[in-house]
């Protein structure tokens, strides 16, 4: 077994895991955190039919991006709606057999990868050439999406440029599963996509992409509308004001 | 007017194009600081505490575990930049820092520094940044030039809530003893003498005695404006400019007409003299709750059996939205009733029931459009449906005047422009600020006169109203261009 092979299968582990308990950490603080009082951006729905529609509108389509700005709107649902493609088409690597879908999707997933990548590029050119969006961007604002498009062309390059040996790879990817390490197809181009992927897992919960499970928490969006039917009582409000001094009543003050 | 003030009033462009940005064109030291005496009674430290920083860093954590919203908020940017364009206060004063992002990251670069792993290892790549008093002084500069409005939440994509953020800073800056004069020191006089205007008891009831005597000599019909009337159907909760302000004063006249005609008996609360509540825009939890339980005081020691409240934006966001929550259970009230109901509610249900007399001719020499108050607009509801809060004051218009146009869609409904004075920036200190941020409305208001031959705009807001009153001139308008919904009806109104 190559350094390498270990090398990667070790912080494969290590990134995965800083992943998932990083964004559990973060739905367990954003779950556990009450919202006090009703802000929903109104018009809001009336019932939480209403309010699973408007996420999946914000989510899936990017509803209130789109009434905002037409370019970002367009190379943002350019960029997400491709990584998903890309995503998914990657799920062949991680089973066996695959299943008939992702087969289905796999020219769709494959070309995905130049959308994304189209994407990335338009968002990058309007972080620089937009005065105003320079103004408000950070360093870490331009290396994520630099990192986007090094996994993005790497990712291109083993597939139509610098043909990786696939069938090795699914070796290795699988033996991670199973813990029964398989040798890494040693190949300068894979390596640099794997690293870039492993420190895009390893930065989700601690930087802003967490806005992918922010969106779900925003109470201006997943709030419904009801403040005058009911009650919305957070419980350090109900413990600070409410158990030693009760609001006065009819029965206390009459 | 104009030509005495020493700053550039904006043109009015006939095509609002988005501004280039103009670094710290409103860099300043912000509006007038509260001072010790009245801080201390809102429960605030008199002034800047010795370890301001510790204090800062700390009531920061405890927000950031009590709200959610601020959590969310400050985790999720990605930086976008749709909110960009969007805040009237950039679009009239090109200072970068007025672009909500831009605001919002004032307090991300501390919350990031201090509270997140990426801030304290790698500060300068995530923009963190200590808590300086350079900071400090941007945070109460800059978080007073936010109304609160909420425009920009609309666009943003995770729903960013700027009015959340600044409400988080203003409620950190008054818990170390920076607290902002104008809100402070009314809320303290809300405390000491029931409303924001400070108007005692004997003064507002001498008011209420003089009105009552104008509609008699206007309309030879006895309209009662009753105070403190115990077993009365209605408790009316209003701003309390509408007892002396123009134009508000004529809505006020307006929801007593309109009383008198449906014949349901009502009151004013000397106790709970006034709708306003600054708790909001100070974000003070505390402070907020405490104000909302006025109501429910003067609602039971009236022994009324519905709340409605009269025009004022903020004030109904918070009746609205938080008041069952601050001060309910509402129990004691009739259940046949939305508790609280706003005035144009009360209306509407008369107008659609035929039970209001209105000749629309009264109103014929006025071609009228409408103010979206934002915080009507975007954190509250009218009627039963999404969006009442747009169809029942408009149709509450159009029952009262035949000539009626909209401003442009993207000034309307969710989209509309602040007046420019919400939020507790209504104060002389913040002129320069308050005529800026007013350019978006102004525009959209100069499209229908030039289009239409506009010649009012009414609102439902005591704030708007108040401040397009002092703004207007500015930009070439007459100051009696803003009307109040309810001073149409009284036109209307045949009694």
């Amino acid at each position: 077994m190559g350094f390498l092979t270990s090398f990667f299968a070790v912080w494969f582990y290590i990134a995965t895991l800083i992943l998932i308990g990083g964004v559990a950490y973060k739905i367990y603080t954003y779950a556990t955190t009450p919202s006090p009082l009703k802000i929903p951006t109104m018009p809001a729905p009336l019932n939480s039919t209403g309010v699973a529609l408007r996420l999946g509108t914000e989510v899936g389509l990017f509803a209130s991006l789109f009434r905002s700005n037409k370019w970002i709107w367009l190379f943002g649902i350019i960029f997400h709606v491709a990584l998903l493609l890309v995503i998914l088409r990657h799920i062949r690597y991680f089973i066996d057999p695959v299943w008939t879908w992702v087969v289905l999707i796999q020219p769709f997933g494959k070309y995905a990868g130049f959308a994304m990548v189209v994407g990335l590029l338009g968002l990058l050119a309007r972080r620089i050439i937009v005065e105003r969006i320079r103004y408000i961007s950070q360093p870490s604002d331009y290396l994520i999406l630099i990192l986007l498009l090094i996994i993005g062309a790497s990712g291109l390059m083993t597939t139509f440029l610098a043909h990786t040996d696939v069938v090795q790879f699914k070796a290795f990817t699988l033996g991670l599963l199973t813990f029964n390490w398989q040798p890494l197809p040693i190949d300068r181009t894979l390596l640099v996509h794997l690293t870039a992927v492993n420190l895009l897992m390893m930065i989700f919960p601690f930087s802003k992409l967490i806005h992918a499970i922010g969106i779900f928490f925003s109470p201006t969006r997943n709030q419904v509308d009801n403040s005058r039917e009911k009650r919305h009582l957070a419980p350090w409000a109900k413990a600070q004001f409410e158990s030693t001094h009760p609001s006065p009543s009819p029965q206390t003050t009459n | 007017m104009a030509s005495n003030v020493e700053f550039k009033i904006p043109a009015l462009r006939p095509y609002p194009e988005i501004p280039a940005l103009q670094p710290d064109a409103m860099q300043s030291k912000g509006p007038f600081v509260a001072k010790p005496v009245m801080q201390t009674p809102l429960g605030f430290p008199g002034e800047l505490v010795e370890n301001w920083q510790e204090k800062a860093i700390e009531k920061m954590g405890e927000l950031l575990k009590k709200y959610r919203s601020l959590q969310v908020y400050l985790d999720s940017c990605v930086k976008c930049g749709a909110c960009t364009d969007k805040c009237h206060y950039f679009i009239g004063t090109q200072d970068p820092k007025n672009m909500p992002v831009a605001r919002q990251d004032l307090l991300r670069q501390v919350y990031r520094r201090y509270m997140t792993l990426s801030g304290k290892v790698v500060p300068k790549w995530v923009g963190a940044k200590d808590l300086t008093r350079e900071v400090l002084d941007d945070w109460y500069n800059y978080y007073h030039q936010c109304s609160q409005c909420r425009r920009c939440s609309v666009f943003c994509p995770y729903g960013i809530d700027t009015a959340e953020i600044s409400m988080a800073a203003r409620e950190i800056m008054d818990c170390i003893g920076l607290g902002q004069k104008y809100c402070n020191e009314i809320i303290g006089k809300v405390y000491k003498i029931g409303n924001n205007l400070g108007l005692p008891e004997p003064a507002l009831a001498d008011t209420l005695n003089g009105l009552e005597e104008d509609v008699k000599l206007d309309t030879g019909v006895d309209v009662k404006f009753p105070l403190d009337q115990e077993g009365v159907e209605v408790l009316l909760v209003t701003p309390s400019a509408d007892f002396f302000a123009e134009p508000h004063i004529d809505g006020l006249i307006g929801y007593a007409k309109v009383f008198h005609q449906a014949g349901i008996s009502w009151t004013l609360s000397s106790y709970a003299s006034e709708a306003g509540n600054f708790g909001m825009f100070i974000g003070s939890y505390d402070n907020m709750r405490r104000i909302s339980q006025r109501i429910r005081k003067a609602a039971l020691d009236l022994k009324v059996k519905r709340i409605v409240f009269g025009e004022c934006g903020h004030a109904w966001r918070v009746a609205y939205s938080f008041l069952n929550t601050l001060a309910g259970p509402f129990d004691f009230l009739d259940p046949k009733y939305p508790v609280p109901q706003h005035i144009c509610e009360f209306t509407y249900d008369l107008i659609q029931r035929k039970a209001l007399r209105l000749d629309k001719t009264a109103n014929d020499q006025r071609r009228v459009t409408f103010h979206d108050s934002c915080n009507v607009a975007r954190a509250s509801r009218m009627g039963t449906i999404p969006g009442g809060q747009f169809i029942i004051p408009r149709a509450v218009i159009k029952a009262s005047c035949n000539h009626y146009y909209d401003m442009p869609a993207d000034t309307i409904h969710d989209q509309t422009f602040c007046c420019g004075g919400g939020g507790g920036l209504l104060t002389d200190d913040l002129i320069e600020l308050r005529i800026k941020g007013a350019l978006p409305r102004m525009e959209a208001l100069k499209y229908v006169i030039d289009h239409h031959g506009v010649t009012h705009m009414a609102a439902i807001c005591a704030i708007c109203k108040s401040q397009f009153t002092k703004v207007l001139p500015y930009y070439g308008f007459e100051m009696d261009k803003i009307v109040s919904v309810h001073q149409l009806v009284s036109n209307a109104i045949v009694l």
